[in-house]
């Protein structure tokens, strides 16, 4: 059954190293990670552990040491992935629509065009009626969804997902994590999101892949089959919340 | 009644202290304006100094007239403002494309920093005499002169700005596919440089007027050429008519600046 999932993503023996003063870090070894087109997984570990790194590599921010990493794409697309940022990184000398089509700009989508599908991108996030604004305008919370709606305006197979909550209060952030649901639905794409919060790993994914220890690498993998909507802290949800906390605690015991 | 005057009192005199208080600023500031007129027009009316040393400021409209009737003023300004441009221009667009350069490439940093090192101390003046012998005394050489004054000026402001561009922005783009060394210098660093670049270039339009007059001053056609001409006639009252264009002149190009920067750079909270 496994076999017949196309996967989108097929990360095989992925290990990342560099130098800094003289003194060799492993971030990453020997990480084998499949996933399928249209899941969303997160990825929890503690800081330090490599789960940005690993998505660094895979939107080529950053460059394997050792392993192969393949993102496979059936659309046209010049970026088959795209990353929203931790700090939403909107670039502060563009109005919010021009940040969105900052991605479509060079593919040879006419201005005319970019616009409107920036206008789209925002409209999904429920942002279009700011289009106009200075990034300097918004709040926290905006920003971040602009930010998502400029990962989402170039149409990526996969969309990567670095803590970008992580910032937020409370209340933004959950609206945020039920507009992300919404999207995933909606829009069928692959999601890789990043996280330290265990309950937001739960609440959101499909299935939560522990990263441990230093090297960082796969030591729990949790498919999560809760119906949606989803409610927060629900028994099921609690339920695996203590065993990924276990397997976050278990791994990092004999690390160190 | 009294009820709508009582709410709206504290209010509607709040707004009116503050007028006051711009109103008062400006009226101290013309208050000023008019005691340093007065006291310049006593000196020599009072017979302090020679009235042909320090003419009067009621002297200078005539004085002004003249000039501009037998079309010396307008030539002069026109003759300025050219050399001014012109040197304005070179200089900026070459000390923005070598700051940029220089910023972007650490390579192109080093190879140029002893260079730099050697030649940024020399005044854009003492490149006076290599510009006589080049060009002769012609337009040309003023606008020498006014390159080298305002090229190390932006150069460094641009290098520097450039320099400071948020590496997060950088990978932005990056993350997008633009990997590219133009695609991130027209993405990224050009505008998140450009507040750096601009305050380097308004630095760089007042040193820009200092060269002009300075290079005229050596005889290049121009309101430093034609104010020593005047001086050498002691037609003092002449020379103050040029010295107060200069000062116009000069505030209205920077009040326009202003406003261009102001707008460039409306996306700053």
């Amino acid at each position: 059954m496994e076999s017949v999932i196309a996967h989108v993503i097929d990360i095989r023996g992925l290990s990342l190293a560099f130098e800094r003063d003289g003194r060799r870090t492993e971030v990453l070894r020997g990480l084998d990670l499949a996933i399928p087109r249209g899941a969303f997984v997160a990825i929890v570990g503690a800081s330090g552990v490599g789960k940005s790194t690993l998505l660094r590599v895979l939107i080529g921010l950053a460059k394997a040491s050792a392993g192969k990493v393949a993102v496979s794409t059936t659309s046209a697309a010049r970026q088959p992935v795209a990353l929203v940022f931790q700090d939403s990184r909107l670039l502060p000398w563009r109005r919010v629509v021009d940040n969105v089509s900052f991605g479509l700009e060079g593919s040879g989508v006419s201005r005319a065009d970019r616009r409107a599908r920036a206008l789209e991108a925002l409209g999904i996030v429920g942002l279009a009626d700011l289009a106009n604004r200075w990034p300097h305008q918004l709040s926290g919370g905006q920003r971040q969804r602009v930010a998502l709606a400029r990962a989402l305006a170039v149409e990526p197979e996969v969309l990567l997902m670095d803590e970008p909550f992580s910032a937020l209060d409370a209340i933004s952030r959950e609206s945020l994590q039920d507009e992300v649901t919404r999207i995933w639905q909606v829009t069928g794409k692959t999601i890789l999101f990043v996280t330290h919060d265990i309950e937001e790993a739960t609440y959101l994914a499909d299935r939560v892949v522990v990263l441990a220890g230093a090297p960082g690498r796969a030591v729990a993998d949790h498919a999560i089959d809760a119906p949606r909507p989803r409610r927060r802290g629900d028994a099921a949800g609690a339920e695996i919340v203590a065993d990924v906390r276990r397997h976050l605690g278990g791994a990092r015991g004999p690390a160190h | 009644m009294a009820l709508t005057e009582t709410t709206t009192l504290p209010a509607s005199s709040g707004i009116s202290r503050a007028r006051l208080g711009a109103l008062g600023s400006i009226g101290l500031g013309a208050a000023g304006l008019l005691t340093f007129l007065l006291i310049w027009e006593a000196v020599p009316a009072l017979g302090l100094v020679n009235p042909m040393m320090l003419p009067g400021p009621t002297d200078i409209p005539a004085a002004f007239r003249s000039e501009f009737a037998s079309g010396m003023w307008f030539g002069a300004v026109l003759g300025s403002l050219s050399h001014y441009m012109l040197g304005l221009v070179l200089g900026a667009a070459l000390g923005i494309a070598l700051g940029v350069v220089t910023g972007m490439s650490r390579v192109a940093e080093d190879l140029t920093a002893w260079v730099v090192r050697v030649l940024r101390p020399i005044p854009g003046l003492a490149w006076a005499p290599f510009a006589i012998i080049w060009f002769g005394v012609t337009p040309t050489a003023a606008v020498f002169i006014i390159t080298i004054s305002v090229f190390w000026i932006v150069f460094f402001a641009a290098h520097g700005a450039v320099r400071a561009v948020d590496r997060d922005l950088l990978e932005v783009a990056e993350a997008f596919g633009f990997r590219r060394a133009h695609e991130k210098l027209l993405k990224i660093y050009l505008p998140a440089a450009m507040p750096g670049i601009l305050v380097g270039l308004r630095t760089a339009l007042g040193q820009a007027w200092m060269a002009v007059v300075a290079a005229e001053i050596f005889g290049v056609p121009g309101l430093g050429h034609r104010m020593i001409e005047a001086s050498a006639l002691l037609a003092t009252d002449i020379v103050v008519v040029y010295m107060l264009t200069m000062a116009a002149l000069y505030g209205m190009l920077d009040s326009l600046f202003l406003v261009t920067q102001n707008w460039l750079l409306r996306w700053k909270a």
